[in-house]
């Protein structure tokens, strides 16, 4: 029965730093390495979602800054590598000019943290990569 | 092209995706999957209204 069984195809050797870094560049690429598809492209799918609707919300990108107290410049590191953590399309997005204003307002706060829901949902699946990797998962 | 979801809408969004993601990376079958990414999906569900009511009531 598709509905219930296990992936129990064998994992090709591949170095677990290529899949992590694979995977941050392009979401869900780690998996496809390891012959993981369907995974693959169900990850690609829903970061690219998280991120073009925060982008859609015209959410400003977190930026490294000494500016402000300690609280703020946590929030900004902290956001910074969330946004980062999304990989290429983080990179092209802001290579391509993007830098939408920080205004007031609930739309370009939720679009903030959407970018960076992105970018965390991507972690979490370039840790089942890793994990995939190492054969520490099916 | 400029969205504008409202909390409720970009709450359900997150929820979604989150949902997604979790079942598929930590459970084995695709069953297994589908039944917890649906209790996850639940638990943001109850979560939001459950919140949403309590600071209802708070703010009087």
């Amino acid at each position: 029965m598709p509905s219930t069984t296990v992936n129990t195809a064998p994992v090709p050797l591949r170095s677990p730093f290529v899949v992590v870094l694979l995977g941050w560049a392009v979401p869900g690429a780690g998996h496809l390495l390891l012959g993981r598809r369907g995974r693959g492209a169900i990850i690609f799918a829903t970061v690219l979602l998280t991120f073009a609707v925060g982008l859609a919300m015209r959410g400003p990108m977190f930026q490294i800054t000494n500016a402000g107290d300690v609280l703020s410049r946590l929030i900004q590191y902290g956001g910074f590598i969330g946004d980062l953590a999304s990989g290429l399309i983080y990179l092209v997005t802001v290579w391509s000019g993007y830098a939408a204003p920080d205004l007031a307002g609930h739309q370009a706060d939720y679009g903030a943290k959407l970018l960076v829901a992105a970018g965390l949902l991507n972690i979490l699946a370039m840790v089942d990569a890793y994990e995939i990797a190492t054969g520490e998962k099916d | 092209m400029s969205l504008d979801l409202d909390h409720f809408e970009m709450a359900l969004l997150f929820a979604a995706v989150s949902s997604i993601l979790l079942g598929l990376v930590t459970k084995r079958t695709d069953r297994e999957r589908i039944r917890y990414g649906a209790t996850c999906f639940g638990y943001f569900m109850l979560s939001l209204f459950g919140i949403g009511w309590l600071m209802h009531f708070l703010h009087g």
